[in-house]
């Protein structure tokens, strides 16, 4: 044993000293989790950008009543992309780039356990993204079912719906090799004295996210194999005549859905309740209560997943009990946000950027939460369904609350993996752009939710126009401040302040023992774990 | 959990290009399906050159892993990387056909009695609650596949070469050499026999029982489920047989033989879902 892991590690050395590939050979081949990180950032926020001018397109259209720029059609594949592009091709991998910087930095580990498929994972997102782009230029267009993908509609499309089963087959495969791959190295890695009650919250949120991501990837691409095989050949899951239901297809969409939007939450999470305690200059509260709260959250969003289809004739006892299922819910979440204000109690609470963007993510998540709870009831629920409430509920918790908290650990990790302080002017006016325009964009769809807008439609009643001039406002102003964090991110990869190994100084881990920017195989062999640096 | 210190330092390995060359095959299988499926020109032959650079990929990347667990690269830590992560690919399998006995159930308890139900009659006048049921909409008799055939002969080989993949394991573990490579032979043949009895199944339904993909959702239900698990099948016992080459090359010992295990623990779990299929498709 002893010579054979001493082979390993001087392979290890040699290849350092032959150099590694450079140019764009570096980045195809590389085996580096910071490199790959870096990748899987770069690409969700191009990807940002790309569903983002999808939904200016569709807030172009919904600026004045009637039919503008686009067709119908056109506007429901803008609609469809702008959501699986946003969903799988920004939150998802941007919350997967944090996780391959800083896991293996906060667990003290070498790289990710298996840095090769590693790559892998990330090189299927672009092969997905072209097959979901492309779609818009084929005969018939892209996808236009909504990003639920609901038959029948999802069997009568043309081939740019086969295009997007296929792209949603290779980014399953892609969260699932992801995955396997966290789960391992968080099992498998941690620096000996790291248990997982010391763990970073971090990682905890992403155990229990690729937990959720193992566990219900594979029934998606189940439910899209079905649609493929009623489309091309034959079979009759979702068609009556053959003895099959529509409906079914939503409930196994569901079964996957519901989970996937904690898979968007709790890497959230995790970074928030890192960004929090530094700068509130205190440890965390109740850090085994969060890790619970997140394992019951991950647990019972099995259980819930009907509460999308009250409407769909299900009994009224199956309504009943997703009902109380799903506001069950709650209960852990509140704890969660429970302690993220008690953190802050009686801390020494400074704002710099990254807390702007935890605390904007605090205040709207937890209004995009309680309108979850509005939607939850099913009484309720039968007037708001398919309305704009709906919409602007799920952009709380998904815009608000996923990306500001992708903003939060992007500001406060950024010193960490370039080197420089960044420009926190900037950062601020970024914070305070995004913060105020997202409420304009859509506080007011809640009303028009309210007052029975539906979703998915380009063309409205008169009574709805104002409101969606304001909402119209807000989107152009939310997207283009989205440009600020572009130029940050240059600014800081370019030069800048000299950031210290720790600049925060309420920060705590065993990423901030390590120099900034940190070294490019950070740990070569465990470290030693100071127990000051528990909990992350 | 301490580790002994040989196995705490860490193995990474070198930049690799194959998971680019995956990525092209992928890209290149997923186009050629959209355009085959859709009959646009040259479908088939992107959706083959996709298989060929698949291929090529599985050598190249497989040749890699094996080449650096023989020459000693992979440590203690690295093994046990490796069995976790079989263990979870192992779960995100089950769940993939938890998705088709799922629609399987909904269909039989939910779909067939509602098409049935009074409120539906308006619609389907006279549709009757049974299985197997081809829907509402169709008129063309087919029969039922019986569970006491072939389908329980598939049961008996598959749960035999459970058993000889064990008892294979066990030559492994004893130094037996022999004995392994007949356990592994007789696993492999198992499984081989299985599927020609498969391929022979399906022959039969659509020849002479009119029973095919288009047979409402008992056709759709009976070749979803049945097909992936053959494909499983076939997958299993392409794994079987590069372990029995490895075998025959000299490769693994009494301790280290994680790739063996591996390969056994994908064999059980296809044979687990087979009962399940057994019970639910042929059976009940
Ligand atoms: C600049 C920011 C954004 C704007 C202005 C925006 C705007 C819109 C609009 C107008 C719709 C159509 C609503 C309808 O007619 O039903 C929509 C749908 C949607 N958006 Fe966004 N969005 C933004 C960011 C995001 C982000 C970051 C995500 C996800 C993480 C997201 C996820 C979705 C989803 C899932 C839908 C539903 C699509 C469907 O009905 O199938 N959006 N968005
Ligand atoms: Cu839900």
């Amino acid at each position: 044993m002893q010579a054979t892991s001493h082979t390993g590690y001087a392979g290890h050395h040699d290849h350092d000293s032959h150099g590694h590939p450079t140019g764009w050979k570096r980045w195809v081949t590389t085996t580096n989790h910071k490199d790959i990180g870096s990748m899987y950032l770069w690409f969700s926020f191009v990807m940002f950008l790309v569903g983002g001018a999808m939904s200016l397109i569709i807030r172009a259209e919904l600026f004045t009543p009637g039919l503008q720029y686009v067709s119908p059609e056109f506007y429901n594949q803008m609609l469809t992309l702008h959501a699986l592009i946003m969903v799988f091709g920004a939150i998802m991998p941007a919350f997967v780039g944090f996780a391959n910087w800083m896991i293996p930095m906060m667990i003290g580990a070498s790289d990710m356990a298996f840095a090769r498929m590693n790559n892998w994972s990330f090189w299927l997102l672009p092969p997905a993204a072209i097959l979901l782009t492309a779609s818009i230029f084929v005969p018939g267009g892209a996808a236009g079912t909504g990003w639920t993908l609901y038959p029948p509609l999802s069997i009568q499309m043309g081939m740019g719906m086969d295009m997007a089963i296929f792209a949603v087959h290779i980014l399953g495969m892609s969260s699932i090799m992801g995955s396997i791959n966290i789960v391992t190295t968080i099992l498998n890695m941690r620096t000996p004295g790291m248990t997982l009650m010391k763990m970073p919250l971090f990682c905890w949120t992403w155990l229990v996210t690729a937990f959720l991501l193992i566990a219900s990837m594979p029934i998606l691409a189940g439910a899209v194999t079905m649609l493929l095989t009623d489309r091309h050949f034959g079979t009759s899951f979702f068609s009556a005549a053959g003895g099959g239901d529509p409906v079914l297809f939503q409930h196994i969409f569901w079964f996957f859905g519901h989970p996937e939007v904690y898979i968007i939450a709790l890497p959230a999470f995790g970074v928030v309740s890192h960004v929090i305690p530094a700068f509130s200059r205190k440890p965390l509260f109740g850090y085994v209560s969060m890790v619970y709260a997140i394992a019951a959250i991950g647990l019972i969003s099995f259980f819930v997943w009907a509460h999308h289809m009250y409407v769909t004739g299900i009994p009224l006892t199956g309504q009943l009990y997703f009902m109380y299922a799903t506001m069950l819910i709650a209960v852990p979440t509140g704890v969660k946000v429970f302690n993220w204000v008690t953190t802050m109690w009686r801390g020494s609470l400074t704002f710099e950027t990254p807390m702007l963007f935890a605390l904007g993510f605090l205040v709207l998540f937890t209004i995009g939460g309680l309108t979850g709870l509005v939607l939850a009831m099913t009484a309720v629920d039968i007037q708001l369904q398919d309305t704009y409430y709906v919409v602007a509920h799920f952009h709380y918790v998904m815009v608000a609350g996923a990306l500001f908290s992708a903003y939060a650990g992007l500001y406060f990790w950024l010193p960490k993996w370039t080197g420089h302080m960044y420009n926190e002017t900037l950062g601020k006016w970024h914070f305070w752009l995004s913060m105020i325009f997202f409420n304009i964009a859509f506080f007011p769809q809640h009303f028009l939710g309210l007052a029975g807008m539906p979703r998915r439609i380009p063309d409205y009643a008169q009574q709805f126009a104002d409101f969606n001039v304001i909402s119209g406002i807000g989107a152009f102003g939310f997207g283009f401040s989205q440009l600020l964090v572009l130029v940050v991110v240059f600014q800081a990869v370019k030069g800048g302040a000299r950031a210290a190994s720790r600049p925060w100084d309420g920060a705590h881990g065993l990423e901030w023992t390590v120099p900034s920017p940190a070294p490019y195989h950070t740990f070569e062999d465990p470290p030693h774990f100071d127990q000051a640096e528990a909990h992350g | 959990m301490s580790h002994p210190a040989s196995a705490s330092r860490y193995f990474v390995p070198q930049p690799s290009h194959w998971p680019l060359v995956g990525s092209i095959a992928l890209l290149l299988l997923a186009t050629g399906a959209v355009l085959l499926m859709n009959s646009v020109a040259n479908g088939g032959l992107v959706l083959t050159g996709g298989f060929v650079v698949l291929a090529v990929m599985l050598f190249g990347w497989f040749g890699r892993v094996i080449g650096e667990s023989e020459g000693q690269r992979y440590n203690l830590q690295v093994d046990r990387s490796f069995r976790w992560a079989m263990g979870w690919f192992i779960f995100s399998e089950v769940m993939f056909f938890v998705a088709f006995f799922g629609a399987l159930f909904y269909i039989r308890v939910l779909a067939i009695p509602d098409l049935a139900s009074p409120e539906q009659a308006a619609l389907w006048e006279g549709f009757q609650d049974s299985w197997p049921s081809a829907g509402p909409g169709a008129s063309d008799p087919f029969s039922k596949m019986h569970a006491w055939g072939i389908p329980a002969v598939n049961t008996l080989l598959l749960l035999t070469s459970g058993a000889t993949l064990t008892w294979a394991h066990w030559g492994l573990i004893a130094e037996k050499r022999t004995q392994l490579i007949i356990g592994l032979l007789l696993t492999i043949a198992l499984g081989v026999v299985f599927l020609c009895f498969q391929v022979y199944e399906y022959g039969e339904a659509y020849a002479h029982m009119n029973l095919k993909m288009t047979t409402g959702v008992y056709g759709s239900t009976f070749y979803m489920l049945t097909g992936f698990h053959g494909f499983h099948v076939t997958l299993g016992v392409t794994m079987l047989t590069v372990i029995l080459l490895r075998v025959l090359k000299g490769h693994f010992t009494a301790e280290r033989h994680f790739a063996f295990e591996g390969v056994a623990w994908y064999w059980h779990f296809v044979d687990v879902v087979w009962l399940g299929l057994f019970i639910v498709i042929y059976w009940l």
